[in-house]
């Protein structure tokens, strides 16, 4: 314990001067150089800024790529499902078909038959196309008449026949023409012959599935006809990728608008909003005391309003003038309403920065006020907005979804994907691309803004820096 | 515990005073009025109808008047639904709107716990990654999305039986309500399983956990004793606002089940601009919505003796 070092003549020479003795192990970066390598390691918040990404190119360049008038009505493919181009035969215009009457009748049979056999060699005449479909068939003995069926699906039994489309006069008219909303898919045509009277138990079935056709003077007004083409061509017909809707209107185009109304409303109101917010509370935590109390307390009513109720009082409040599409008042509404979370946040950060000793340091160089707010408290705020700005883009596309599903938000015509959802929902059985595509939008966009704020959460987190 | 509640009452009846004078500020700010939706009247009509509803005072006297009314708790006559009570109508539909919100508020907070918890036990499993998958959906689906399947779903099954066993729409039977308020809940279910799932994951690291362990308690008496009763904590934390979520998000599912709730008649009001009725909901929801934040705050002070003490 008390033994004492002796020091030898050693230990008084000067150190060895190491030229190691201070050096960056690591290349030096700042915060944001930190956090987007951070934030580059997280696959998933990646995918999601490159689907942001993607979606901005889809609303911008879209509309000039994808050049199709988003308010033109394709009265011929309403409610078209999504498809590859069509092709559609031009043919004349409609004409007058006598139909085929025999000569003669098939012979009386001698005796009443309990059950007359079925027709034989059910055929299409001509063409069949969604003009017109024209099928004949083979007389049978004993029959009076003949009952004309079509259905869109096989028949099973002779209740299975499907739509009555007509009843020919007599035996011998054995010809029928279909002309009642063809579209471009199977039918099932079955004849039935009668006495006179009763239907027989026996009928015959043909499929047949008619081409797209297209008239002339059609054709010519749609700008559809190149120089050199005639009749009994094939010529390409609109193509809608994404499907039509209710009213004919192409779906990709009406998305691109529709975009343009969303992402505008979802992007630019929660950035008006949070910068309101950083104002507000950046002088409230700055300045403290009794001026931070009166403006905090208005900021806790504010957010105590209900926010739906207030933003649909507020929407129609502000009004909708004639010609106007209803997006401005909207985003007044979300920005008068949307500000004081930010605002609470950033009070809460410059509270905590403001006691910092860089604060302090700079206050005794001599800074000001506005010059330390701006430089020195707002930059160090920055992650936090930035992360609140992320998640506050998805709830604002919902709200305008929410209120053009509710029909309070963009007035017709002007799309957007919430009042798209809308239209789509009231055709959501029979024709679902109307209501997949819009939703699809809103949740991937939704999905990826979340995915993107919670990767920027992490990379932003000081505390995950020094697991590292 | 007492101080605080009154404080806090009484915060909630100034913030209740805050909205409705907000409310009748942004109503009177619409171009028009509730008798603008009639057919054409003389003037004579119509300033004998302006003023049976006081229509032609000034703004500042009609303010006081609904203050004055509103006190005695009564809203007035309705514009738009003849001779009818803003109170009777609150009184028919509210309870509608709340049976659906508190279903929709126990669905939530039951599938939330318990998704929440079950992650948190198979991290990284199977089910850990089958049930985020789900929620990652039922965060970033519109509520009117989802509405619309349901309705879809019912189809189905209905055809599937050959019968209604569960009315698509409607309101009145308990089978009336369980698919809208599942729908309801969806959304807030999706936000409460992940908040379960970190909080739970944060909780395993403590030092009382480990402690606990230590001792020898059994994994189960942890896990519920322990674990999950600290876990919630977070989750009652969201339910307040939450609550407000889903009272308004009842809307949409109202509109698309056909249920006679009180959102269907304020989303009416405003569009026929019924002042009583816009001012008599909007205040009636507000108040409801304070006194929900209250309740659960003091409600967080029982489960969480930390907050009690302070």
């Amino acid at each position: 314990m008390n033994q004492s070092y002796k020091p030898t003549k050693e230990d008084f020479q000067p150190a060895a001067n190491s030229v190691h003795a201070e050096q960056l192990s690591r290349p030096s970066l700042s915060f944001w150089q930190d956090a987007w390598r951070r934030l580059k390691k997280n696959t998933r918040a990646l995918i999601s800024l490159y689907i942001i990404i993607g979606l901005a190119l889809f609303t911008l360049a879209g509309p000039f790529l994808w050049n199709v008038d988003p308010a033109l009505q394709d009265l011929n493919q309403i409610s078209q499902a999504p498809s590859w181009p069509k092709q559609a035969i031009l043919v004349d215009p409609y004409e007058r078909w006598g139909g085929i009457v025999l000569e003669d009748f098939p012979a009386e049979p001698d005796e009443y038959l309990d059950n007359i056999p079925a027709p034989t060699n059910l055929r299409v005449v001509d063409v069949a196309t969604t003009k017109r479909v024209r099928i004949t068939w083979d007389p049978v003995v004993g029959a009076g008449g003949y009952s004309v069926y079509r259905n869109q699906r096989a028949p099973e039994t002779i209740n299975d026949l499907g739509l009555p489309l007509g009843i020919t006069d007599g035996g011998n008219e054995v010809s029928f023409e279909d002309r009642l909303n063809l579209e471009q898919r199977e039918y099932f045509y079955s004849i039935v012959p009668t006495d006179g009277f009763d239907e027989s138990d026996t009928y015959i079935t043909l499929v047949v599935y008619p081409d797209l056709a297209i008239t002339m003077s059609e054709a010519r007004e749609r700008n559809l006809l190149a120089p050199d083409t005639k009749l009994g061509d094939s010529i390409a017909i609109e193509f809608h990728p994404f499907g039509t809707d209710y009213l004919g209107r192409d779906m990709l185009a009406r998305l691109m608008e529709g975009a343009q109304v969303s992402l505008f409303i979802g992007i630019f109101a929660p950035f008006l909003f949070v910068l309101f917010g950083i104002i507000y509370g950046g002088f409230a935590g700055y300045f403290g005391g009794q001026f931070d109390s009166v403006l905090m307390r208005f900021a806790d009513f504010v957010v105590a309003l209900p926010f739906l109720l207030f933003m649909i009082l507020f929407k129609i409040a502000f009004g909708i003038g004639p010609g106007e599409s209803g997006v401005m008042p909207m985003l007044l509404a979300l920005v008068l309403l949307g500000w004081p979370s930010t605002a609470r946040l950033v009070r809460g950060q410059v509270l905590q920065i403001r006691e910092n000793a860089f604060i302090e340091a700079a206050r005794l160089l001599g800074a000001k006020d506005r010059y330390l707010i701006i430089r020195h408290i707002i930059p160090n705020t920055m992650g936090v907005i930035l992360v609140t700005l992320t998640f506050a883009v998805p709830s604002a596309i919902f709200t305008e979804a929410f209120l053009s599903f509710i029909g309070m938000g963009v007035a017709p015509p002007t799309p957007s994907w919430g009042s798209m959802c809308n239209e789509g929902v009231k055709t959501m059985l029979s024709h679902p691309h109307e209501l997949f595509f819009p939703a699809l939008f809103i949740s991937i966009t939704v999905l990826a803004f979340n995915l993107l704020g919670d990767g920027l959460t992490e990379a932003l987190d000081s505390r995950m820096r020094s697991k590292e | 515990m007492l101080a605080y509640t009154l404080k806090r009452l009484l915060a909630g009846i100034v913030t209740v005073w805050f909205i409705a004078t907000a409310t009748f500020t942004a109503m009177h700010m619409v171009p028009g009025d509730p008798l603008m939706n009639d057919k054409a009247v003389s003037a004579e009509i119509r300033a004998n109808l302006e003023r049976k509803y006081g229509l032609d005072k000034s703004a500042p006297e009609q303010y006081v008047i609904f203050m004055k009314n509103m006190l005695s708790g009564d809203f007035g006559i309705s514009f738009t639904q003849q001779n009818r009570q803003v109170n009777d109508i609150i009184r028919d539909h509210f309870p509608v709107s709340a049976t659906l919100g508190i279903m929709a508020i126990f669905f939530a907070t039951i599938g939330g716990v318990l998704w929440g918890a079950l992650t948190a036990l198979y991290r990284n499993r199977l089910p850990d990654i089958i049930i985020m998958f789900l929620v990652i959906l039922g965060i970033s689906v519109p509520s009117f999305v989802f509405a619309a399947l349901g309705q879809l779903l019912l189809v189905n099954i209905n055809s599937l039986f050959g019968a209604s066993i569960i009315p698509v729409a409607g309101w009145g039977t308990f089978s009336h309500m369980l698919m809208p308020s599942m729908v309801l809940g969806l959304g807030t279910m999706a936000l409460l399983t992940r908040l379960m799932r970190s909080s739970m994951l944060e909780i395993v690291n403590e030092d009382y956990i480990r402690t606990a362990r230590a001792k020898g308690l059994s994994p189960s008496r942890i896990f519920f004793r322990h674990q999950l009763r600290n876990a919630i904590l977070p989750v009652i934390t969201v339910l307040g606002p939450q609550i407000a979520a889903i009272t308004t998000g009842g809307f949409v599912v109202e509109l698309v089940f056909a249920i006679p709730g009180l959102g269907r008649y304020f989303v009416q009001a405003v569009q026929q601009l019924d002042y009583t009725v816009i001012m008599g909901t909007t205040v009636f929801y507000g108040a409801f919505l304070v006194l929900m934040v209250i309740l659960v705050d003091i409600l967080y002070g029982f489960i969480d003796p930390r907050v009690r003490l302070s």
